[in-house]
């Protein structure tokens, strides 16, 4: 029992919550923290080392595989793998964990709150993309807070994306920082796609030059004034192979000699998340055998290319929440040969920003052609089936059907005809934050699914 | 036969002024105009680049960040004004969307500097300490061409407080949502074909009938044009209305 008598009142009122049935996955924690506002810095205080994880996209899965790394070595991990991430949740696991090390992923508006309170050994910062304006706001305000954090965060090994111009900006200042980044140009897209954020210079403003762009702004890039130019990244992936859906191969290259990888998780987006945890796991002192082994041990986050069974089929769950994260599942996608089932929910909770705008700027393109049935729901359901139908899929294709249990229903149930030998194909959730919550609830409560939250 | 008409879209710093999703605005205008049988043709004009007055029947103006929002500013009053003003004189279709539109005014005073504007509309733009005005919004308008007033419906994000000069007219009236000022219970601007509005979301796949009005407004064509099939069009119409509360 760490953190005396307050900590305690904040455990009783989280078991207290959750015995009337309300969660409270970081009640505990806003509870310590009205008693002790440093409440985080008490409960760390005993931790021997610490690491923070920072992001638009992919803060969840990363954290997964840098746990799934130190879970190899003699590490006992503290860390907020439910994903709450602000200060509530960061103090609730605080509160219920026993360890010596402290993993957490932390909401990159909390980040100014959460790490002088930390104080972490080392922080990852792996990407910043356009993302719920109505509550972020812009892009470059964010840059400039992680700045100040930066700034303020002297003897924190910093561990950035070398590909992602704005994120290695911070790093500037910092000769020690340690760069990730992709080395395989066969990798590269024609060129910028059209959500593509921060495509010029920080310091100069002039439009950077790219010579390689491999997902949203990130790439091979320099500033044509000289001011600005990608840095030589330590850890890298090179001879990268997607295999649709299912996963990626590539070689990791380090500065202890290269590995080669084949990780369980579709995507390039999930090669730069596993580059990013290889650096944040070697920056902890992970051996690079625990680092191969560890990436090819992690199993699917939460409803991150996370699939179930449901009576006769698959169900594919790929969160999609922004541009930038919707356009990498939606070429992940396209990587699969044939028409897809898709079953598309748009909510418009405070969660998955009030503002549904996004779904205009994400290349929902790339499967013009490429749908069988597409199913859409949620709270804006219509405005979805119409981003679909300007998209190129054929309105006869779309369904509308707002209510999620039904919705399923009708997706599960409108199979395609198949060989009877060959399994009926997959049905690809595409749910924002909320959507998927309520998605994996109704799985759990059909018994398709097992409950994260224990 | 007559020769098909064709309308010319200009988008004005579209790798800059994109901010919420304006692109959508665009695609619906360019496959309405493709189900009709309408030629669609677009045109971007980036920074330094010159604007033919004459070659575009519809300009597009969407959002920015405030520091590419600065950019365009300057590079607008110094390279683009005169064609704008032009354009509008001859009755081209003019639609500007939140900093877009703040552009479209005299000028954007923030707390260390003021933005310039090209003054097509008679309004001004304050920088305001407040919370930023967010949130669903929808608005009633009434347009020539169409009997009796109709709703847009969309979302809106901005800082800025916008007051309208004593001769101009808002394009709407709030129903729900905060509009210029958040009290004035006006939104946006019209004078003639020229257009801005706080409303993204974006404006035009929440309310493909103004896409049809601005289509018919550019071209000088008669209302209504040729029916389509319009059915998720109309549900996603009425799903902004409801998020907005009307």
């Amino acid at each position: 029992m760490r953190g005396g008598w307050k900590a305690g009142v904040a455990r009783a009122a989280g078991a207290a919550s959750r015995l009337a049935g309300r969660g409270g996955t970081s009640l505990p924690g806003k509870v310590a923290l009205r008693l002790d506002p440093h409440a985080i810095r008490t409960l760390s205080s005993g931790l021997q080392r610490t690491a923070v994880i920072s992001a638009t996209n992919g803060k969840t899965t990363t954290a997964a595989m840098v746990a799934a790394i130190l879970d190899r070595g003699s590490a006992r991990l503290v860390t907020n793998s439910a994903g709450a991430n602000m200060a509530g949740g960061i103090a609730a696991a605080l509160l219920a964990g026993e360890g010596d090390t402290g993993l957490f992923e932390v909401d990159e508006f909390w980040l100014d709150r959460v790490v002088p309170e930390l104080e972490p050994g080392a922080l990852l910062l792996a990407n910043l993309f356009r993302d719920q304006l109505d509550r972020y706001g812009e892009l470059e305000s964010i840059a400039d807070r992680w700045a100040g954090v930066v700034a303020r965060a002297a003897g924190t090994t910093l561990v950035l994306n070398a590909d992602d111009p704005l994120v290695a900006d911070l790093g500037r200042d910092r000769p020690d920082a340690v760069y990730f980044g992709v080395e395989d140009t066969a990798m590269a897209m024609p060129g910028l796609q059209h959500a593509a954020d921060s495509t010029h210079c920080r310091r100069c403003g002039a439009p950077y030059v790219y010579d390689a762009v491999f997902l949203g702004h990130q790439g091979h890039y320099h500033c044509p004034t000289g001011d600005a130019r990608r840095p030589a990244p330590a850890i890298a992936a090179t001879e990268i192979v997607l295999d649709g859906v299912r996963g990626a191969r590539f070689t990791l290259r380090t500065p202890e000699g290269d590995a080669p990888v084949a990780l369980p998780l579709p995507g390039l987006y999930n090669v730069y998340n596993a580059l990013a945890a290889a650096a944040l796991a070697r920056a902890l002192g992970a051996p690079l055998a625990d680092v191969a082994a560890g990436l090819q041990a992690v199993a699917a986050a939460f409803g991150r290319a996370e699939t179930v069974r449901v009576g006769a089929r698959d169900l594919s769950i790929m969160l999609v929440k922004n541009p930038a994260g919707a356009n990498e599942v939606l070429r992940t996608l396209a990587l699969e040969d044939g028409e897809h089932d898709l079953l598309a929910v748009l909510n418009d909770r405070v969660a998955d920003g009030r503002d549904v705008s996004w779904v205009w700027d994400a290349d929902f393109e790339l499967l013009a052609g490429r749908v069988r049935r597409a199913t859409c729901s949620g709270t804006r359901a219509a405005e979805m089936a119409l981003r679909l139908k300007y998209a190129g899929v054929p309105a006869g294709r779309i369904a509308v059907e707002e209510d999620l249990a039904a919705a399923l229903d009708r997706a599960l149930g409108d199979a395609p005809d198949t060989r009877p030998a060959a399994p009926p194909a997959p049905l690809f959730a595409l749910p924002t934050y909320t959507a998927m919550l309520a998605l994996r609830e109704e799985l759990v409560r059909r018994g398709a699914a097992g409950s994260s939250f224990g | 036969m007559a020769e098909r008409p064709v309308l010319r879209v200009c988008a004005l710093y579209p790798d800059l002024m994109n901010i919420y999703a304006d692109r959508g605005n665009l695609l619906l205008l360019e496959r309405r105009c493709a189900w009709r049988g309408l030629g669609f043709r677009l045109t971007g004009a980036g920074i330094g680049d010159a604007v033919d007055p004459d070659a575009h029947d519809l300009f597009y103006l969407g959002g920015g960040q405030d520091r590419d929002q600065v950019l365009c500013a300057h590079d607008l009053v110094e390279h683009k004004s005169a064609a704008l003003h032009a354009a509008a004189a001859r009755g081209a279709a003019i639609l500007a969307v939140c900093g877009g539109y703040q552009l479209l005014g005299r000028s954007y005073e923030l707390a260390d500097q003021t933005i310039p504007g090209i003054g097509l509309l008679d309004l001004t733009t304050v920088r305001h300490e407040g919370p930023r005005l967010i949130g669903n919004v929808a608005i009633e308008v009434e347009l020539p061409g169409l009997e009796g007033p109709r709703v847009l419906a969309g979302f809106e994000n901005h800082a800025g407080r916008t007051e309208l000069g004593a001769r101009e007219r808002p394009l709407g009236r709030v129903l729900r949502g905060h509009g210029n000022t958040g009290r004035s219970g006006a939104e946006g601007a019209r004078r003639g074909h020229v257009v801005g509005t706080y409303l993204h979301g974006p404006l035009l796949p929440k309310n493909a009938w103004f896409a049809d009005w601005l289509t018919a407004t550019a071209l000088g064509l008669d209302l209504p044009l040729d029916p389509l099939d319009d059915a998720l069009e109309d549900a996603a119409h009425r799903s902004a209305r409801r998020a907005a509360g009307v």
